[in-house]
């Protein structure tokens, strides 16, 4: 690693503690109220929520429709686990977190083998239904507490956490897509004809990139289900799926950034504009179509906002050829 | 023992028989061309020898063992790679990426490995990418790595596609109408760039082409194709007055 690598994975060490920093400062000092923290607990779930669907329809190029419903097997799965298990406080919450992961994953992969043979709408409707059986499976078995709702899930969720996990799947995904199998991924949607013909298994890289996505998606839903403690099956419907994947597409489908930037500003989005009751809905509405107006392929495109780019820019130089992933290494460090 | 072999290899779409009866022989180090009117099949011998169509008739052998049944992909690692009629890049993402993505395969680490950034990674990734730089400036791209593919003029984009198609370390080499929309001059560079290929990598070539002077001016041997049937073999001097291949494309009694 040279100089100016080490330099931009510091620079974003510290921004990511200094706005943990600030939030815990100002919960702290009693500026923002649990309202607020809610708000910003469930900023982060959505950016693990958008980022891990980004992976598998901005990168991998698959329309998904269900994103939801592994969410909801997560949050299941992971309530669940903390309400029968009986582990020790300590590490039952990451353990349950886990379960949660691992079970959205087996999902995943249940759903990916047959479902990935399809490309395009036909795999979108697959996997809507996939997303809308899970929702009615759960109304209709006992042990998920049916369409009353499980409820008494212990409330562990807090804003460490999550603003850790949604670091770490940032970091994780963005890593991730600038190794060789990250690369692969990219070029099944680019031309999936070409990539098989370059010696990619394309089924194999559509399988692992699915699972990832639903795994993370299945921490989000534990993590949901820790903050919330009450779990609805009506939450998980068709609308939030597609709430995830706005998120997705304004962003803009292919940047990691541009996922982050969409969850955080439409998850506030309809909470500020929370005085204006009735015309709320329509405000975001408006907003989005403008945004699709004006900028058909989301607010970045596949453009990333790099460090390491705008330090080239700073210096008057070009920045380094080969590391356009300032956003990797620094993380992990922490 | 010839480097690729098809022996009566046959394919037929339903009722269509688009192949039939297709022998042919590949030697090491040597440039075929395979011509024939519009329509002969001749991209069809290309998906068949990639595995993307199945025979419904005949063997295809790589160095004496039979490819048929394998997947695509695995085809592409056991040595044969190919490029496409209508240029098939990942146009959307770097010169350099296009070219590191068929070596995928021929490098070890493990995803995890990659997130974590394990040293393992760093080693292999810098070993890729100047393979690929390399590669890239046989073809004089090394200055375009960082630009998206889809930016390149078209022939510049020809020059790419079998860059990449070299990076999965090919024994055999397929080009698909490698000078199609080129000018005279590229097409003359294309004859140097593709006899210096076989020369460094040491591989085979089977190129489709309808350019006659470049057929006949970078092919040892020939191989014509009309209505799914081979008409005539031979080198270029024996195919340009062979009467079948004459009456075959000017049309005859």
């Amino acid at each position: 690693m040279n100089r100016k690598k080490v330099t931009v994975y510091g620079v974003i060490l510290v921004l990511i503690l200094a706005i943990y920093a600030v939030v815990t400062g100002l919960t702290d000092a009693g500026v923002l109220n649990s309202y607020y923290s809610g708000i910003l607990i469930m900023v982060c779930i959505n950016i693990i929520l958008a980022t891990s669907l980004n992976l598998s329809t901005g990168f991998l190029g698959q329309l998904i429709l269900g994103h939801a419903g592994f969410m909801s097997v997560g949050a299941y799965a992971a309530a669940l686990f903390t309400l029968r298990a009986g582990l020790p406080d300590s590490i039952d919450f990451l353990v349950a977190l886990l379960v949660g992961g691992l079970t959205a994953a087996l999902f995943g992969l249940l759903i990916g083998i047959p479902a990935l043979r399809l490309k395009g709408d036909y795999l979108a409707i697959i996997t809507l239904g996939f997303g809308e059986i899970i929702r009615v499976i759960i109304i209709n078995l006992d042990f998920t507490g049916g369409a009353r709702g499980l409820r008494g899930i212990p409330k562990e969720t807090n804003f460490s956490w999550v603003y850790l996990l949604a670091v770490l799947t940032v970091a994780i995904i963005f890593a991730f897509i600038h190794t060789r199998h990250g690369r692969a991924v990219i070029s099944i949607r680019e031309d999936e004809i070409a990539a098989e013909a370059s010696g990619v298994n394309t089924t194999y890289y559509k399988l692992l990139a699915f699972i990832m996505s639903a795994f993370f998606a299945g921490i989000a839903g534990g993590l949901y289900a820790h903050h919330i403690g009450i779990l609805n099956p009506s939450k998980f419907d068709f609308n939030y799926s597609v709430e995830i994947l706005v998120m997705v597409v304004l962003g803009g489908m292919g940047s990691i950034t541009g996922s982050v930037i969409a969850a955080t500003v439409l998850t506030i989005l309809p909470e500020a504009l929370r005085d204006f009751s009735s015309y709320r809905m329509l405000a975001y509405s408006v907003v989005l179509i403008c945004v699709m107006l004006f900028r058909p392929s989301g607010l970045l495109g596949q453009y990333e906002i790099s460090l390491t780019r705008l330090f080239g820019k700073l210096s008057g130089s070009k920045g380094n050829k080969t590391t356009k992933n300032p956003a990797s290494g620094g993380e992990k460090g922490a | 023992m010839p480097l690729l072999e098809a022996k009566h290899l046959g394919i037929a779409f339903g009722g269509l028989r688009a192949l039939e009866d297709v022998n042919f022989q590949l030697e090491e180090n040597q440039i075929m061309g395979l011509i024939g009117p519009n329509g002969a099949g001749k991209t069809t011998v290309f998906n068949l020898l990639t595995q993307v169509y199945q025979p419904t008739e005949g063997t295809i052998e790589l160095e004496g063992k039979s490819i048929i049944g394998k997947k695509t992909y695995d085809v592409t690692r056991g040595g044969i790679a190919r490029t496409f009629q209508n240029i098939r890049l990942f146009k959307d993402i770097s010169v350099l990426d296009n070219v590191r993505i068929a070596m995928n395969y021929q490098m070890k680490y493990s995803a995890l490995a990659g997130i974590l950034r394990l040293p393992s990674y760093w080693k292999e990734e810098r070993a890729m990418t100047e393979r690929a730089m390399d590669l890239l400036s046989v073809f004089n791209l090394q200055d375009l790595a960082e630009s998206k593919a889809r930016n390149l003029p078209y022939g510049q984009q020809r020059k790419l596609e079998i860059a990449r198609a070299l990076a999965a370390s090919p024994k055999v080499l397929l080009l698909d109408e490698p000078a199609a929309g080129m000018n005279p001059t590229e097409t003359h560079e294309l004859m140097e760039s593709i006899q210096l290929i076989r020369d460094r990598f040491s591989i085979s070539i089977l190129l489709i082409e309808h350019d006659m002077s470049f057929v006949m001016g970078i092919c040892q041997r020939l191989v014509v194709l009309d209505y799914g049937r081979i008409i005539a073999k031979g080198s270029a001097e024996e195919i340009r007055t062979n009467p079948k291949v004459i009456a075959a494309y000017l049309g005859g009694e």
